[in-house]
């Protein structure tokens, strides 16, 4: 097994490239994938090996081709359907929440619907209100989807392979500003579980649950933590749905201090669901009450005075574990 | 094709496409150095289409507009000075920085907003017109939107609804030739005006290089629905001089560079307009020129506020959310 850096992006185009290789079945399709490798250039590459037939350039018809998808899943293929931001789930909604998500269950089982949806989210790219939201809160909110949220090129490549085998939908989020990331990750082929936790670091006096873009944050913030002698621990869930409840709820109860860090609004979002697993399962443990932090409750600026100061940052989390700490 | 326009208006239709012109040169320049934040998709090629559909409406009809949006809100009479501020997230620009390149609203001069959703307006625009159909305005609604944009199911479900209500609505399509970096033959089948058609709507193409064949298309248009008649399309054929967006350079894989220097050399909505003005003696080049001239010093002035105006305070941020 040889490792080797790659980036964020590569990870995403080397898990489609060998599921596509592995499969016949599965093919990509959504706007600008083919020649043009997406805006973000995550495909690039992808039609030459593949072709056409299964990289496939729409129109700007999003509930058209997230339809059309549902309808292949349910008859033998095993589509990745493209939609460039995450923003415009909301276009695709009703083909992903009352098509997709309920087919399996309306069928009594008789019917499945493996497919992925690939989105991105994150904000701080000065692209306003309509192109900066992460919407995976709204689609874990959703029995019968499956949602993955990676935070680096590894879990990325794992996840993706798993969700294009998984027998069921699974959106999967691709934080924006992340493509360009870099990590270790094998050649070799392997799969990451849906449902189980990764501790992105160790330390026994504050747990930071944190998801996809709020990793890196949680990281810095630990990393600024342990200079003033409080050590935190980073807990990625990886997935929202299935949510793996037990690792956020051992940990907290090893450090009974909790704060759930997410880029998605924080009212009614992932933070909530996180935050209320850990009061009601480490309860007698904890020291302090499950603190949350998500995006401000605001349609993301424009102005970068205004945009930087609607999502958590090393600092903001910093401070807020100081003072859950009792350090000032 | 000029009798029914006059010296005058052709000068103001010439000045507004030059304003537009210059103006998105200028976003480039902020962009390539760096003082622009995110993004800008420009307009520049496009003139003709949105000067010669807002020279046929009045201040307070409705437009809305995309992505690409700022010749539409220069066209229906936006100033140059706070779009830039806007552009650069100032607190002075027309929405105090929070939208952006793609989000400039002026109900002021009857701009419902930009929208980056693509065809996200077709429905705002159709209630406008529905809402002026019942407050007996007399207004129209204008939705600019791109050739991508007939792939959204939307404009079927709005398009139905006028027609059956006759609302006064006209869907200028803008048909640039891409949507992002793909041909229009490779995603929309069939023609685009039988769309219109199919729902017994009065459509037509009209060369968008040409402002006065847009104008003229469009007067009528407006006519027919302050009177009653109901809804109409407008499919205004032209073209994108630079990316997609502002980043998009490397075009060769999806757009040939000869078909570029094509429509630059031979469709210039500027060169024909001024080509036609002077052949026919009607004006020479030195007005033409003093036009141009004011226009840039409008733009350098206009930029130079931006540039020096402050941001809107980080407490502003949850300001605006709700009425
Ligand atoms: C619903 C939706 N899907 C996709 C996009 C991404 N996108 C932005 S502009 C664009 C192309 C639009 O093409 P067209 O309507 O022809 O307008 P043009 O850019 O050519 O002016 C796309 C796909 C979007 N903004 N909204
Ligand atoms: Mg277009």
């Amino acid at each position: 097994m040889s490792d080797r850096e790659i980036t964020f992006a590569e990870a995403i185009r080397e898990a489609l490239a060998e599921e596509m290789r592995r499969d016949a079945r599965v093919f990509i399709f959504g706007e600008d994938v083919a020649e043009a490798g997406t805006p973000f250039k995550v495909l690039s590459g992808l039609v030459e090996e593949f072709g056409t037939a299964r990289v496939i350039d729409t129109p700007i018809s999003e509930p058209g081709f997230s339809g059309i998808g549902v309808g292949a899943a349910m008859t033998g293929m095993r589509p990745v359907v493209d939609l460039m931001f995450g923003d415009f789930l909301t276009l695709a909604m009703d083909q992903i929440a009352n098509q997709a998500a309920k087919v399996h269950y309306m069928s009594g089982g008789k019917l499945n619907v493996p497919m992925v949806f690939r989105t991105t989210m994150g904000a701080t790219r000065r692209s306003a209100a309509q192109h900066s939201q992460s919407l995976h809160a709204w689609v874990s909110h959703i029995p019968g989807l499956k949602v993955a949220i990676p935070s680096t090129p590894y879990d990325a490549k794992g996840l993706l392979k798993t969700a294009i085998r998984d027998n069921n939908p699974v959106v999967f989020f691709e934080d924006k500003m992340m493509f360009k990331m870099k990590g270790v990750v094998p050649t070799d082929d392997y799969t990451i579980p849906f449902g189980v936790a990764d501790v992105k670091r160790a330390g026994s006096d504050i747990t930071l649950v944190a998801t996809s873009s709020m990793v890196q944050v949680a990281l810095g913030a630990a990393e600024m933590l342990a200079q003033i002698g409080i050590g935190a621990e980073v807990i990625d869930p990886r997935t929202t749905l299935p949510l793996d409840k037990k690792t956020c709820i051992e940990s907290a109860k090893k450090t009974s201090r909790a704060i759930v860090i997410d880029e998605g609004y924080e009212q009614y979002g992932v933070t909530a669901e996180i935050a209320s697993v850990i009061a009601e399962g480490a309860f007698y443990y904890l020291d302090a009450p499950v603190k949350r932090m998500g995006a401000l409750n605001v349609p993301v600026p424009f102005s970068p005075t205004l945009e930087d100061v609607t999502v958590p940052t090393e600092q903001t989390v910093f401070e807020m574990a100081r003072m859950l700490c009792g350090k000032s | 094709m000029t009798e029914h326009i006059d010296l005058e208006q052709s000068l103001q239709m010439y000045q507004q496409m030059a304003k537009i012109r210059a103006f998105e040169e200028k976003v480039n320049e902020l962009y390539k150095s760096a003082k622009m934040p995110g993004l800008a998709h420009l307009y520049s090629g496009e003139e003709a289409v949105a000067v010669g559909v807002c020279e046929a409406l009045d201040r307070d009809d409705y437009i809305t507009s995309t992505h690409r949006g700022h010749g539409h809100c220069l066209a229906k009479g936006a100033r140059v000075d706070r779009m830039f501020a806007e552009l650069l997230g100032k607190e002075a620009g027309y929405c105090r920085g929070k939208g952006g390149s793609m989000h400039i609203a002026d109900p002021d001069s009857g701009n419902l907003g930009a929208n980056a959703i693509v065809g996200g307006s077709m429905g705002i625009a159709t209630g406008a017109a529905m809402s002026a159909k019942m407050r007996r305005s007399g207004q129209v609604a204008v939705c600019f939107f791109g050739d991508g944009a007939l792939g959204q199911g939307l404009f079927y479900e709005v398009a139905n609804m006028a027609a059956l209500w006759k609302l006064p609505v006209i869907y200028v399509c803008e048909n640039n030739l891409y949507g992002e970096y793909t041909h229009h033959t490779e995603t929309a089948a069939g023609e685009f005006i039988a769309r219109a058609q199919t729902f017994g709507m009065r459509a037509e193409i009209v060369d968008g290089q040409d402002v006065h064949a847009v104008f003229m298309a469009m007067q009528k248009l407006v006519e027919r629905a302050r009177r009653g008649e109901g809804p109409a399309f407008l499919q205004c054929d032209t073209y994108r001089y630079y990316g997609h967006h502002v980043g998009d350079i490397n075009r060769a894989y999806y757009r040939a560079k000869e078909e570029e220097r094509e429509w630059m050399t031979n469709r210039d909505p500027l060169k024909i307009l001024s080509t036609r003005l002077i052949a026919q003696k009607l004006t020479d080049a030195s007005v033409l020129e003093r036009i141009e001239a004011d226009v840039n010093a409008e733009v350098e002035a206009g930029v130079a506020f931006a540039l020096d105006a402050p941001f809107p305070d980080a407490r502003e941020v949850d300001e605006d959310v709700y009425a």
